[in-house]
């Protein structure tokens, strides 16, 4: 849904858009709707389809207005790129047993030459790796602070990414009380409490959560009223893709902005697009979407498939609508390492994060909130 | 865009929202819980029950029913009803009195408090001068008299409970106008009765507790007579002419005074101690009650030989040379004897007996030889044994109605044939649009079968499951053991027996299928038994098969209880439904659930372990499929293991239960119910701030395959539907585990004519794991039309149109969390609705029900009735899944009773307000069982003493025939 109004940015005055795909030494072009991009996975078959490279797992790139390579690896960055893409979109395919995760990155222009002539020459002097551990193979966020930019200072609004990890999620909550300022004075409110983290978990190995954080919503929804074991049920329905906005016990470490406008997370590319939504309802079905749509179906004792979604409109292109699609690696995705910390995130990220919609009623909490 | 069309956004859609569904809590059902107090109205021929938490409860004739709630939820002590009015005084353990009448209002009466009011003392005075213990509604109905701790006894004006105090007749005054020698003793105390003179309302009678009883003459101010036991005085009973009194005491005696303006007789005409020598218990209440025939008829409780029968409760009747001690299960609360009401009748002649005990009511028909109990048509105790389960079948057929009514009136041959004798007021329900039958499962393997057509919920036929297994009790051994010269001559009473022989013998699933007659039950050590009705008592054997639900799982070792044993060889069985398979599952494990469908002749059953399909035509195991994960011990162990763990949160949620118990039992009477409340958080929120607890955490964890329990499985379902292709239908067995998987088996059911000759087949054609792995609580599958399917043998009946065979069949599959629809036969996700995520609450109860509209007389729609883990009933839409209504039913808090409720297919539902009373309620515009009632002071029936010969079947059919002309209008009288 809400490709609706993310594709609006680019020359919308174009109804097609020009692909010229790289693949080893092939190349193909093709075009695309450009109001109609469908969804990665579709593209990502497309691709396969017209390289006639079906059951070879493979990294996708494409190249930005600066000339940096970036990934296609989910439906936004994907978006990104098309709506991005002027006029022309370049993509480069490479072999995921061969790929040069260094090539990809939100690196500078001087690196670009470098980058660019790696993959397009791949045949060439194979760039030594530097001393890596062990190569990433599934590279994926665990976690990351979002809507930095819209909420108050005081609030840190974190998501953790549980699909495919091994790592419990590994944290307990209780009940307890804060104190809020409310038009009758100070009023001590009954609230919901981080009151142990696992060591080794999830929660406990981003540290963005600590014992004593106040939370105050599960996935957009407000805790207050609810008890602790409604709040319990509702982050293990979420518990695929968690995002809990609480007040952390230990204020010395917000995310401190300069202004308003320039925020600090990728969100600020999004909010700069001119077709970006006022969303009315809060909402995360889309991302909801994408997480749970894999209820696994075995027939006849067979092998496990996903469950596809029942096509209710005919919104994705119809060539692409028949390609078959392969789930495996959508969910691969490389993110710059500076995500997961605390400090600003630089503004030359491209990095897309799933974002929310600002929501109304968060906004006027802010003058009611008192830190403690 | 659809998404953003709000519900609420479309005009007609609310309207006809507002025809299709209404929340109301209609009647309670069964026995009230924790009684405290009885009343009984001779004029109106009203019972009246008060409770502990301060619950007044009105029955009359069948139908005719009452309920009002003191606002300040303190125990009911006493009820008085006024003589000869519509109007009862209820005194509170708060020492405040309360005057109800009931009103006439749009030709039904309604029940309300006119008036409150506690007795104040002069200012200094210790709160036990103003403490009430007796309450006696003058015959004026003007005037009440209240006999206090302190001795004195106040006057107080009726309706205003104004006080008179220079009316007050205090102890001193008494003393002082008895003759000398009766004064030197400290005589005085506490007020223990007050009873105005059977014929002249100008003398009452007053009895101190220790042991004087003064006759007081109102307009002179003096004492008429007065009598000196030596005994503390419990009780007083006046003799209908007025010329006899008789006075119970402390030391179990009871003594008889003449009272005659002859000289003043130190000593009692008699005395006597019916259970002594030896030292017994006090008599605590007496009556004596006059016949035509001469004798009379003593009638008391207690009494008992201290050491021997101390703790019984009994209550004797004495007539001629015959003397019972009617043995209850549990304490005697109050009681009363239904006598000749018209005040100038020459005697008594008792008819009834009628006893509230803290867990049943029970009537004593004292007119037939042998003095045998009444049979109930309300107040059931529904709780004789725990209930374990509940099942409703709805619109059950003439022919098995009928079948069933005819065994169970077999059961009760010992149940006096007397008209149920309190019958006061009318009933103005419409008659029950039709049958409705709810089932019972029971702690002691029994399963009731009740009439819950209409207000009255009625039990029709009772069925055992014990004699098929050997107990360890010998069911002769329960038979009255008691030999004829046995003394004191006890005889068990009442149907209140809350002990199991085997916890395993526990009922835990029920169903019935309402065309066929039969019904499969399933218990706690994993019995499954399929039983058919027979008209006819029979005595066959049980077929016996074990299923082996751990098939090839090895290493494994059940810890929890042995299987029952069987009883070998022949068993006899009584006319009723009479088992003819039972299946045991292997472990022993609680069946956790159950279908049956009885046009293929299957039964499906599932444990925590796996699940079985039995083909009980054949009598034969078609398949059983093992759910278990690998690394889950717990389930493999069974329930002992957990105890543990368990006794911690047990003790926990028994001390929540007593405090949410102690500090309100909020049973909200005829107010609107209203949308979720926001007090009750509040008050909620206060409490948890006031109270330091310890702080309780919940880990946060997805779920995974690993969890304990994933295998249990929760729900079985049978569909004709397009499992494999789209161009072929069969039959189909779907399973639900607590993982969030969903099994579907193909099945090849053999044509009837050659269903004996060919095997049944099943085969795995599919298994759907939810990713959110919540438990799955329902399937059901919609036909082309999006109609569910209809039940086995509906269509056969011409009771429902055949399930739409052409358009795409869908599956719905409702976990905890969330509602899901699949297409069919290719399963891909249609349609979702989360409710987990988005309030936190999860799916309790699920059931299909049919609405149907207020106004038109043909539309109905189909939907999902759904209660959640906080109490809340809403209503999903089928087959969009859109929420449609919401209300709050249960307190989240009351967990016992969120899992009692059951759904009807025609929206209303059940659930257990304690362990004794369903409350009814409905969620239909159009179906709603509820009392509609009459009763007037004016319209004196022709008092007439109930007949004998005829079923309390008859008078419930005059109350409806009654009813049938005045359906809203005032019959005018």
């Amino acid at each position: 849904m809400n490709r609706g109004h993310r594709h609006g940015a680019g020359s919308g005055c174009l109804g097609t858009m020009e692909v010229k795909s790289k693949f080893g030494a092939e190349f193909r072009r093709f075009s695309l709707e450009r109001s109609k991009p469908g969804k990665f996975e579709e593209f990502y078959g497309l691709l396969q389809h017209v390289h006639k490279i079906p059951n070879v797992d493979v990294l996708i790139g494409y190249a930005d207005i600066h000339g940096d390579l970036l990934p296609i690896n989910n439906d936004d960055n994907y978006h990104k790129a098309v709506s991005t893409a002027n006029p022309l979109l370049r993509i480069f395919i490479q072999k995921k047993e061969e790929a040069d995760y260094s090539a990809f990155g939100t690196d500078t222009l001087i690196k670009k030459k470098n980058v660019l002539t790696n993959v397009l020459r791949p045949d060439n002097h194979r760039k030594k790796p530097h001393i890596v551990i062990s190569m990433p193979q599934d590279f994926r966020p665990v976690s990351s602070i979002i809507d930095v930019d819209i909420l108050p200072e005081t609030h840190r609004r974190v998501r953790l990414y549980k699909y495919g990890t091994e790592k419990p999620l590994g944290f307990y909550i209780r009940d307890g009380s804060s104190v809020r300022v409310t038009p009758h004075g100070l009023e001590k409110v009954p609230g919901i409490f981080i009151s142990r983290l696992v060591p080794g978990g999830l929660a406990q190995s981003t540290g963005l959560l600590a014992v004593n954080d106040e939370v105050l919503e599960v996935n957009g929804i407000e805790v207050s009223g609810k008890s602790l074991d409604q709040v319990t049920d509702m982050m293990i329905a979420n518990s695929r893709n968690l995002i809990i906005t609480v007040r952390p016990a230990n204020q010395r470490n917000n995310v401190v902005r300069n202004s308003r406008t320039s925020g600090s997370s990728g969100q600020s590319t999004d909010n700069s697009l001119p077709g970006y939504p006022q969303q009315i309802e809060p909402s995360f079905e889309p991302e909801d979407e994408d997480s749970e749509e894999d209820d696994i179906i075995i027939e006849d004792n067979g092998v496990p498939q996903q469950i596809p979604k029942a096509v209710r409109n005919t919104e994705s292109l119809e060539s692409l609508a028949q390609i078959e699609l392969s789930f495996e690696s959508g969910q691969n995705g490389f993110i710059p390492s500076n995500e997961v910390s605390l400090a600003p995130v630089a503004s030359g990220t491209n990095t897309e994060f799933e974002t929310r919609a600002p929501d109304q009623k968060l906004l006027e909490e802010d003058g009611t909130i008192i830190t403690l | 865009m659809r998404r953003f069309l709000r519900p609420g956004h479309d005009p007609a859609r609310e309207r006809l929202k507002r025809d299709l569904f209404q929340f109301n809590k209609t009647v309670e059902h069964g026995f009230p819980h924790q009684p405290s107090a009885l009343g009984y109205s001779p004029s109106l021929r009203v019972l009246a029950i008060g409770t502990r938490s301060g619950a007044v409860k009105l029955y009359g004739a069948p139908g005719v029913e009452f309920m009002g709630l003191h606002q300040e939820n303190n125990a009911v002590m006493q009820i008085h009803f006024l003589p000869g009015q519509c109007q009862l005084v209820t005194l509170l353990d708060d020492n405040s009195l309360h005057l109800w009448s009931l009103k006439v209002k749009g030709g039904v009466s309604e029940l309300q408090e006119d008036e409150s009011f506690t007795l104040r003392g002069p200012p200094g005075a210790a709160p036990s001068a103003t403490q009430i213990t007796v309450v006696l509604p003058h015959s004026s109905c003007k005037l009440l008299y209240l006999g206090t701790e302190s001795g004195n006894v106040f006057v107080v004006q009726l309706p205003v409970f104004c006080t008179l105090e220079d009316r007050t007749i205090s102890s001193d005054a008494v003393l002082q106008r008895l003759p000398e020698e009766a004064r030197h003793r400290r005589v005085f105390e506490m007020v223990e009765a007050l009873q105005e003179h059977p014929r002249d309302p100008n003398q009452i009678l007053i009895g101190y507790s220790r042991g004087l009883v003064v006759i007081w003459d109102l307009q002179g101010s003096r004492v008429l007579y007065h009598f000196l036991s030596s005994q503390q005085l419990e009780n007083v009973c006046w003799q209908r002419d007025g010329r006899l009194i008789v006075s119970c005491h402390s030391d179990g005696s009871y003594c008889q005074w003449p009272v005659s303006s002859d000289a003043q007789q130190p000593e009692p005409l008699r005395s006597h101690v019916p259970y002594g020598p030896f030292p017994c218990k006090a008599i605590t209440k007496i009556f004596w009650l006059t016949t035509r025939l001469g004798s009379s008829f003593t009638i008391f409780q207690g009494g008992m030989p201290r050491a021997s029968y101390g703790d019984r409760h009994c209550i004797s009747v004495v007539h001629n040379s015959q003397q019972t001690a009617f043995d209850f299960t549990s304490r005697v609360i109050d009681f009363t004897v239904l006598s000749e009401a018209a005040p100038a009748a020459a005697f008594d002649n008792p008819y009834a007996l009628v006893v509230l005990a803290e867990e049943e009511l029970v009537v004593i028909d004292l007119q037939t030889a042998g003095w045998p109990p009444v049979q109930l048509p309300y107040l059931a105790s529904l709780h004789c044994s725990a209930i374990t389960c509940s099942h409703h079948v709805s619109n059950i057929p003439l022919k098995l109605w009928e079948r069933i009514i005819a065994v169970g009136t077999r059961q009760n041959a010992h149940f006096s044939t007397m008209e149920w004798p309190i019958d006061g007021g009318t009933s103005l329900a419409p008659a029950p649009p039709q049958r409705d039958m709810l089932l019972t499962g029971h702690e002691d393997g029994t399963v009731r079968f009740w009439d819950a057509s209409g207000v009255c919920l009625r039990l029709l036929y009772k069925l055992s499951t014990v004699r098929v297994f050997l107990t360890d009790t010998d069911p002769s051994e329960n038979l009255n053991a008691q030999g004829e010269d046995e003394w004191p001559p006890l005889r068990k009473v009442g149907s209140f027996d809350p002990y199991s022989d085997d916890p395993r013998l526990g009922i835990q699933k029920i169903f019935l299928c309402k065309y066929s007659g039969y019904l499969a039950v399933a218990g706690t050590a994993g019995q499954v038994l399929v039983l058919e009705l027979n008209d006819e008592a029979a005595e066959h054997a049980v077929e016996q098969i074990e299923a082996d639900l751990l098939q090839d799982q090895e290493g494994y070792r059940w810890k929890g209880h042995e299987r029952l044993a069987a009883r070998p060889g022949p068993v006899h069985f009584e006319p009723g439904f009479q088992p003819f398979v039972l299946v045991q599952c292997q472990p022993p494990a609680v069946v956790t659930s159950l279908a049956l469908h009885s046009e293929w002749r299957l039964v499906a059953f599932g444990t925590s372990h796996g699940f079985g399909l039995f083909d009980h035509q054949q009598r034969r195991q078609v398949f059983v499929k093992c759910t278990l994960h690998p690394s889950d011990q717990l389930a493999l162990e069974g329930p002992l293991s957990r105890v543990k763990s368990l006794k911690k949160s047990l003790r926990q949620s028994f001390r929540r239960m007593r405090r949410s118990r102690a500090s309100s039992r909020k049973r909200r009477p005829a107010g609107p119910p209203g949308e979720v409340q926001e007090g009750s958080a509040k008050a909620e929120r206060m409490g948890l701030q006031n109270m330091e607890l310890a702080p309780v955490q919940r880990k946060i964890e997805a779920r995974s395959a690993e969890d304990s329990f994933t295998g249990f499985v929760r729900t079985l379902y049978f569909a004709d539907t397009y499992l494999r292709d789209s161009s072929r239908h069969c039959p189909s067995l779907w399973a639900g585990t607590n993982g969030g998987t969903v099994y579907a088996f193909a099945l090849r059911v053999p044509p009837a004519e050659r269903r004996m000759d060919e095997l049944v087949r099943a085969e795995q054609a599919k298994e759907i794991q939810l990713m959110h792995r919540a438990p799955v609580v329902g399937i059901l599958v919609l036909d082309g039309h999006s109609v569910p399917l209809p039940e086995p043998l509906e269509v056969a009946h011409d009771l429902s149109k055949s399930p739409d065979m052409q358009g795409s069949h869908q599956l719905l599959v409702v976990s905890e969390e969330q509602f899901k629809v699949f297409t069919l036969p290719k399963v891909s996700a249609k349609l979702k609705l989360k409710l987990t995520a988005l309030e936190g609450s999860r799916v309790r109860r699920v059931g299909v029900a049919h609405f149907s509209s207020c106004r038109a007389e043909d539309y109905g729609e189909h939907h999902l009735a759904v209660l959640t883990n906080l109490g809340d009933i809403q209503v999903v839409s089928l087959p969009l899944l859109k929420p449609q209504v919401r209300y709050s039913c249960i307190r989240r808090e009351d967990v016992s009773g969120i899992a009692s409720c059951v759904f009807t297919k025609y929206g209303q539902g059940f659930y257990l307000i304690s362990p004794s009373e369903f409350e009814r309620f409905s969620l239909s515009t159009k179906w709603l069982v509820e009392p509609r009632c009459l009763v007037d002071s004016a319209e004196r029936k022709n008092h007439r003493r109930p007949g004998n010969g005829a079923g309390s079947e008859k008078a419930l059919g005059r109350a409806r025939e009654e009813a049938r002309p005045g359906d809203g209008a005032c019959p005018a009288q």
